[in-house]
């Protein structure tokens, strides 16, 4: 067990390399640069910009300037938000991001369980068919879709809730947005759990534990519950991705000040630094978010041995 | 993302547009009086809560004056700084931090006679030692300003900017604490607007040398306009409270105001009808009929300092050295469909360059009083003269960037260069960092868009754009002859003459076609009615301190 996660541990760093290289070499690429705008700069004054930032050194050096400074935990100074630091930015961004991923995880968890294992006992009834079909229409009704709908029903015309914004920080400004990020989410885990569930309660220890007499309650909190959850348990690393990347846009949507809005800003702006951190950032935290599943994997089915 | 940006804009905008046949269709029970809002109507209850909350289009790269560009931090530097002048709401020069001003006979020595009043949000005074110092911070090259340039008209602002200088040559002197000098190049007429640009606003040099990148942060920031920043959260908001320190803080009404950063035009509708906002920074143009059907009376449309157009690239064919054909273009361009039909918010249709500036007389081509018909008719002509035919068509192709709205006019143009003189245009959108690069290489590009907005109320800030050593002159036209003419201006002391010349100037433009002016812009944007003391005007300069808000 130490061993294999030693050896993924070794494995990350390459992957992280190759990651941080590519994102480098990408965003300098995409032509326009960071200097451009509607009223061009003066030449002089450019040279000085490029100068400041380090840009008119070769590419090697630039690359290697900036693995250095990662080592030490610094992000480089945001060519766009002057004032800032990207590590400053990232450190402001990602509570609200995480508070807005995180609870769109738990919502989607809790509420895709239960529906899930609801389905799967009902099965072949009205209700397995309600939550399934409610599932299929959560999959696919796209986000950015979705979210402007419900700010037009329950901000606009009912003026319930706020339509964008944090606010004062309250859970008010969250209720959208959250729903919005864990819809597709709910639906993707009430399936795998309706599937998971329904081909553990056909097997044979679940019958035994029924033919001892059991209560029903006992027979699936105590023994289904943990085996049906194992697909729900290593779909929690794609789901992790797929909150960060439904973020970009539901946050860019909401107008919440997280990561996924630094992220489509400073592509646009050609903010090197503030593009490159935060997919430095995000792909540390996905590599480390799979690593933690297949943990977690272990321990959880007896029968996984590293 | 692109694809996805643009189907959500669609959608929502289809979302919006749909909903407008529903009972409820959002309109405020007491969007009437739009006297209220412009006129600064007396007897009307003022709210308990003074509290202006507004749009303002994308987050502000830095609060730093000097280092900042773009309509959203300048906005919020109104507020935080006051230069030397300052404006009223209707746009007029108004005292700021000097209270009056002598000019030498040769109008090159400015002596501003600051206010004994004036302090710093900290208590300090404010003294013509600190506009020194900030106007040398402003050029010198170690700031890292953008926008520097500018300031050239003051003496040695560009050998200092140039690095060629120390920033102690600047011809900007204290004489002593209340006292400054200013001593310029050129009489140049626009100086004491130039003065509201952020480029001019006064600093606090023992904070910036305290704090160095990051004095203009909240809890840090030591300023001498009207509000103090109280919290700024990045992609979020800035909110700014009452600066008790401001000289004329007892005529102040409003408490707090709220910069919310919202890019997304459809957001900000939404946010602002859901009550969220007062004011808004721009308006999506699918959303005009909309407004004008629910909200007309929050609607306000106002000329704005800017041209929109459509430039040649001259330095390669088929538009060098060929005037005819470049004429033929622009008269087959019918602007009052464009106007009317495709943008339809009120813009004005242009057939000259610069828009109407104070004390200069707009220019125009002959045929601009012709009808689209005659225009037609000698487009063919020119046309065929160009050596172009139903035979041998042109084909043309216009880069635009990614834009709902530049496509909707692309795609007008091009249907109307087709049924009068048969080109063929493809269009070519790209996105806006590319769209920069591809139009400043001047090697692909054919036709360009574009938008130029004057940085000050003179006819110079749109003339000087087709100087033949201007680098964002894209079309890459060069006149020696409007060279001249210019250069001519900028040393004429005789407002009348001048503008005689700058005019001279514009027709050498017209009559070469070097672009085809579409139209000059206006703001629109929704102010709720309990906005009081908001006047649109023609730099969209508005002050906070000038804001009440009515019980509502």
């Amino acid at each position: 067990m130490i061993r294999y996660a030693i050896q993924r541990f070794l494995g990350a760093i390459p992957t992280l390399l190759i990651l941080i290289a590519l994102a480098f070499i990408m965003i300098r690429v995409a032509p326009g640069g960071p200097f451009d705008a509607e009223k061009q700069l003066l030449p002089e004054i450019e040279a000085n910009l490029r100068a400041a930032y380090h840009l008119d050194e070769p590419l090697v050096q630039q690359f290697g300037r900036y693995l250095y400074a990662l080592i030490q935990g610094d992000f480089g100074p945001s060519f766009q938000y002057r004032d800032h630091t990207v590590t400053e930015l990232i450190m402001d961004g990602f509570p609200v991001s995480l508070r807005l991923g995180g609870l769109a995880m738990l919502l989607a968890l809790i509420v895709g369980v239960s529906l899930g294992t609801l389905a799967a006992f009902r099965q072949n009834t009205p209700t397995d068919y309600t939550v399934m079909g409610v599932a299929m229409t959560g999959i696919s009704i796209p986000n950015f879709v979705m979210a402007p709908l419900m700010i037009l029903l329950f901000a606009v015309y009912l003026k319930w809730l706020p339509a964008g914004g944090l606010g004062d920080g309250g859970i008010a400004n969250l209720v959208l947005p959250v729903i919005a990020l864990a819809l597709p989410q709910i639906a993707y885990v009430a399936r795998l759990t309706r599937g998971s569930m329904i081909e553990v309660l056909r097997s044979n220890f679940i019958r035994t534990a029924s033919a001892q007499g059991l209560p029903m309650r006992t027979v699936i909190v105590q023994h289904a519950l943990k085996p049906a959850l194992l697909p729900v348990i290593s779909y929690i690393g794609p789901a992790t991705a797929a909150i960060i990347t439904g973020s970009v846009v539901i946050e860019q949507i909401f107008g919440v000040p997280g990561l996924g809005r630094y992220f489509v800003q400073g592509a646009l702006n050609r903010d090197y630094t503030l593009v490159m951190g935060v997919v430095v950032f995000y792909g540390v935290l996905i590599i480390s978010f799979n690593f933690l599943v297949d943990l977690l994997y272990g321990w959880l089915d007896p029968r996984v041995k590293y | 993302m692109n694809i996805l940006v643009k189907n959500m804009v669609v959608l929502t905008a289809a979302l919006l547009i749909g909903s407008c046949s529903g009972p409820d269709s959002g309109s405020e029970p007491n969007s009437s009086n739009p006297a209220a809002r412009v006129g600064g109507q007396s007897g009307n209850e003022l709210a308990e809560r003074q509290v202006f909350r507004k749009g303002n289009g994308a987050e502000p790269q830095t609060l730093d004056p000097h280092r900042a560009e773009g309509v959203p931090s300048s906005n919020i530097q109104r507020d935080l700084f006051e230069g030397l002048t300052s404006e009223a709401p209707n746009g007029k020069i108004i005292p700021g931090a000097a209270e009056r001003w002598d000019i030498s006979d040769d109008l090159r020595v400015y002596t501003f006679y600051l206010r004994p009043d004036a302090r710093w949000s900290n208590g300090d005074p404010v003294t013509a030692h600190d506009f020194e110092y900030s106007l040398k911070r402003s050029v010198d090259p170690a700031t890292l300003s953008r926008y520097s340039a500018i300031l050239y008209p003051i003496e040695n602002a560009e050998a200092v900017a140039n690095g060629k200088k120390s920033p102690q040559a600047l011809g900007v002197t204290a004489l002593d604490d209340l006292t400054l000098e200013i001593r310029l190049n050129a009489p140049t007429p626009y100086f004491l607007g130039l003065l509201t640009h952020s480029t001019t606003l006064p600093v606090h040099q023992a904070s910036v040398e305290k704090y160095g990148s990051k004095f203009s942060r909240a809890g840090n920031l030591v300023n001498n306009g009207a509000y103090t920043l109280d919290a700024w959260v990045v992609q979020s908001h800035i909110k700014l409270v009452r600066n008790p320190m401001y000289w004329d803080n007892a005529r102040t009404t409003v408490e707090e105001v709220y910069y919310y950063a919202i890019e997304n035009q459809d957001a900000e509708l939404k946010r602002y009808r859901a009550d969220e906002l007062d004011f808004t920074y721009e308006l999506p143009y699918k959303q005009l009929t909309w407004v004008r059907n629910n909200l007309a009376g929050e609607l306000v449309i106002a000329p704005y300092l800017g041209s929109y157009f459509y430039g040649f690239n001259v330095t390669r064919p088929p538009f060098r050295d060929n005037r005819n054909l470049r004429l033929a273009l622009s008269m087959a361009v019918d602007r009052d469909i464009i106007t009317g039909k495709v943008t339809g918010a009120g813009e004005i249709p242009a057939y000259g360059w610069i828009p109407a500036v104070t004390g200069y007389r707009q220019q125009k081509p002959e045929w601009a009083d012709w009808t689209q018909q005659q225009r037609n008719a000698e487009a063919k002509r020119l046309y065929r003269e160009a050596g172009y035919s139903d035979e041998k068509p042109l084909e043309v192709e216009i880069l635009y960037n990614t834009h709902q709205n530049h496509k909707r006019i692309a795609v007008a143009i091009a249907s109307m260069w087709k049924q009068s003189l048969g080109v063929k245009v493809s269009l070519v959108n790209q996105e806006w960092k590319v769209f920069l690069e591809t139009r400043k290489a001047k090697q692909t590009t054919k036709i360009y868009r574009a938008g130029w907005i004057g940085d000050y109320n003179d006819p110079n800030s749109f003339a000087e754009l087709r100087l033949s050593y201007n680098k964002q002159n894209d079309t890459g036209y060069g006149n020696p002859e409007y060279d001249a003419l210019l250069e001519q201006a900028a040393q004429e002391g005789n407002l009348k003459k001048r503008a005689e010349l700058i005019e001279a100037a514009e027709r050498i433009l017209i009559d070469d076609a070097v672009s085809i002016p579409i139209y000059f812009y206006v703001t629109k944007r929704l102010v709720k009615p309990w906005v009081r003391g908001f006047e649109p005007n023609i730099l969209d300069h508005h002050y906070t301190k000038d804001i009440q808000i009515l019980k509502h």
